[in-house]
């Protein structure tokens, strides 16, 4: 049994290092640019979300402010996109880099003047409720966590292989030129991208809150969630989902087996391991051109 | 028969190199208009300057009576003009149907909501496109390629691929940039008969870019030669190949027309 729950609560961890992942390989397979933000992203979809709801600020139901913070954060992308990373276009790489690792912090310093620094819990319904199954006893947070995120799955699937708008997005990653002379505007379609990234990142935000605290610093958990889609095989998003739930399950046995301390190491021995024997990932999603 | 693309005095700059000079002449709805020239002669540049690649320095571009130096890139797509690329630009981890699909999207009526529940409306949608598709599939013999990854595809496949993918736009204008390039004595047969099937039976206007002359001749209703940017000689096929400057700009002295079968 003690196995078993130890699998659940890796597996919502992984869920949520999953979708900051996922955030990542959205960005990086349209844009060819890494958002090192992704994890504030996260944390700050969370602070909106807590902003929103918990009585010390605005108190509001959470089912409304869940979808508030979602709406915030998608916008949030499409702007960052709009506004500033479209006029960086023919810098180098290193610049866009250099940005969002600059944004991540002006992230985390906004999110601690208005929230606090210190950890706040989210007023989530689904807080500190149990499920059983016979012997069996699971957070209802946790096993909400799983849930959602097999249902975003799901949608995500379903939006980039029957919309037109996913189809677009999938088109413009592989080939801008070509996707422009079929009538896709790139430049709208890669700030939709940035703001898919920000809507997911909300609800990773939100699932990750509803599980324990929060603070201004959740952000930097964007490492971790970099390391498992580099795992999964950056540029693949099943590859991202995969690393990130990789690396949540290590977590808890390494310290369930081996020692407590392990569990923050074990993510990166896999990555050093990863890199070495297997350099494109899990689900390598890198083809060499032919020319 | 009325001038569906008209280039109007057209000059192109790259810092000090003129690469399309003053450029003028005018498609006509229907026909199939030939661009030939040495290489550098300012005929891809041209497709660049048509598809709002490059903005030109000075003249005017007009489709269908319209200028288009206000329109984006993508807007091209839209306006019904398609075109291939020199060096085949497909979506390269997407199957040759999916490929065909993504031409259809500036007819697809797209509203977020209902694709995701997948409505009968869009179900019926989705059905007309494939049908759409299905057709170029079978115009272009493509039916053994069908769910292939273009990434594993023989280069004469992906050249067909890529002209299909235009098709499924459904132009009034297709734009083909050397269609034979790299292509088997038979495959560019095969091109032959697509591209006289395209403007007989589809009734899509071609403009071409073409090295390869058997093939210019056989298609086209006329010709334009260009050298360094700048026009030499409109006419026939015929009347282009035995023109003197067009026979001096390809092999340096007058001799026989034979020559310039490249």
């Amino acid at each position: 049994m003690d196995v078993l729950q130890l699998a659940i609560s890796g597996l919502a961890n992984g869920c949520v290092y999953g979708l900051i992942a996922l955030g990542f390989v959205l960005i990086y397979k349209a844009t060819e640019a890494v958002n090192f933000a992704q994890g504030d992203f996260m944390m700050l979809g969370a602070f909106i979300t807590l902003g929103l709801t918990n009585a010390e600020f605005m108190g509001l139901p959470f089912w409304l402010s869940v979808p508030i913070a979602i709406v915030i954060m998608g916008v949030f992308g499409y702007l960052l996109d709009m506004l500033v990373l479209r006029h960086m276009f023919g810098q180098s790489q290193i610049a866009v880099v250099m940005l969002t690792i600059a944004l991540g912090f002006v992230l985390r310093f906004v999110a601690g003047t208005i929230w606090g620094h210190e950890p706040k819990s989210l007023e989530s319904p689904i807080a500190g409720l149990d499920v059983r199954f016979g012997g069996l006893v699971l957070g209802l947070d946790e096993v909400s966590v799983i849930v959602v995120t097999v249902l975003l799955t799901v949608v995500l699937y379903v939006f980039f292989n029957r919309t037109k708008l996913g189809v677009a997005m999938q088109a413009a990653s592989q080939n801008q030129l070509a996707a422009y002379y079929m009538g896709i505007p790139v430049k709208r379609v890669h700030s939709m991208i940035w703001a898919l990234a920000g809507a997911v990142a909300a609800i990773a935000g939100v699932l990750f809150a509803s599980k324990g605290s929060i603070d201004p610093s959740t952000g930097l958990l964007g490492i971790k969630a970099f390391a498992a889609a580099v795992i999964g095989g950056f540029g693949s998003l099943p590859g991202a989902l995969l690393g990130g739930i990789i690396v949540g399950l290590i977590e808890p046995f390494a310290s369930y087996y081996i020692a407590a301390g392990y569990s923050q190491i074990m993510p990166y021995l896999l990555l050093f391991l990863i890199l070495v024997f297997r350099p494109h990932g899990i689900l390598a999603q890198i083809h060499r051109k032919k020319v | 028969m009325s001038a569906l693309l008209e280039i109007e005095n057209v000059t192109l700059r790259f810092g000090g190199v003129t690469a399309v000079n003053g450029v003028s002449f005018s498609v006509e709805e229907g026909e199939v208009f030939a661009l030939v020239g040495p290489n550098g002669a300012g005929k891809s540049t041209l497709f660049n300057l048509i598809s709002r690649f490059y903005d030109p320095v000075e003249g005017d571009i007009r489709f269908a009576g319209e200028s288009i130096l206000s329109r984006q890139p993508h807007e091209i797509a839209s306006l019904g003009i398609a075109r291939t690329f020199q060096n085949i630009e497909l979506f390269e981890h997407a199957s040759v149907l999916q490929n065909l699909l993504v031409g259809r999207h500036r007819h697809r009526r797209g509203n977020l909501v209902t694709e995701l529940l997948f409505t009968p409306f869009v179900r019926q949608e989705e059905r007309r496109h494939r049908e759409a598709v299905e057709k170029v599939i079978g115009f272009l013999d493509l039916q053994a390629y069908r769910d292939k990854t273009i990434a594993g595809l023989p280069y004469g496949v992906r050249k067909v691929v890529e002209m299909g993918r235009a098709l499924a736009i459904e132009p009034r204008l297709l734009l083909l940039d050397e269609p034979a390039s790299g292509l088997s004595v038979e495959e560019t047969q095969d091109v032959a008969f697509w591209i006289e099937d395209i403007k007989k039976e589809m009734g899509i206007t071609v403009l071409m870019v073409e090295h390869d002359m058997h093939l210019v001749s056989s298609v086209s209703d006329r010709v334009l030669a260009l050298a360094d940017g700048k026009m030499l000689a409109l006419g026939t096929a015929h009347e282009v190949q035995s023109h003197p400057k067009v026979i001096e700009a390809y092999i340096g002295v007058s001799d026989a027309n034979e020559k310039v079968v490249a």
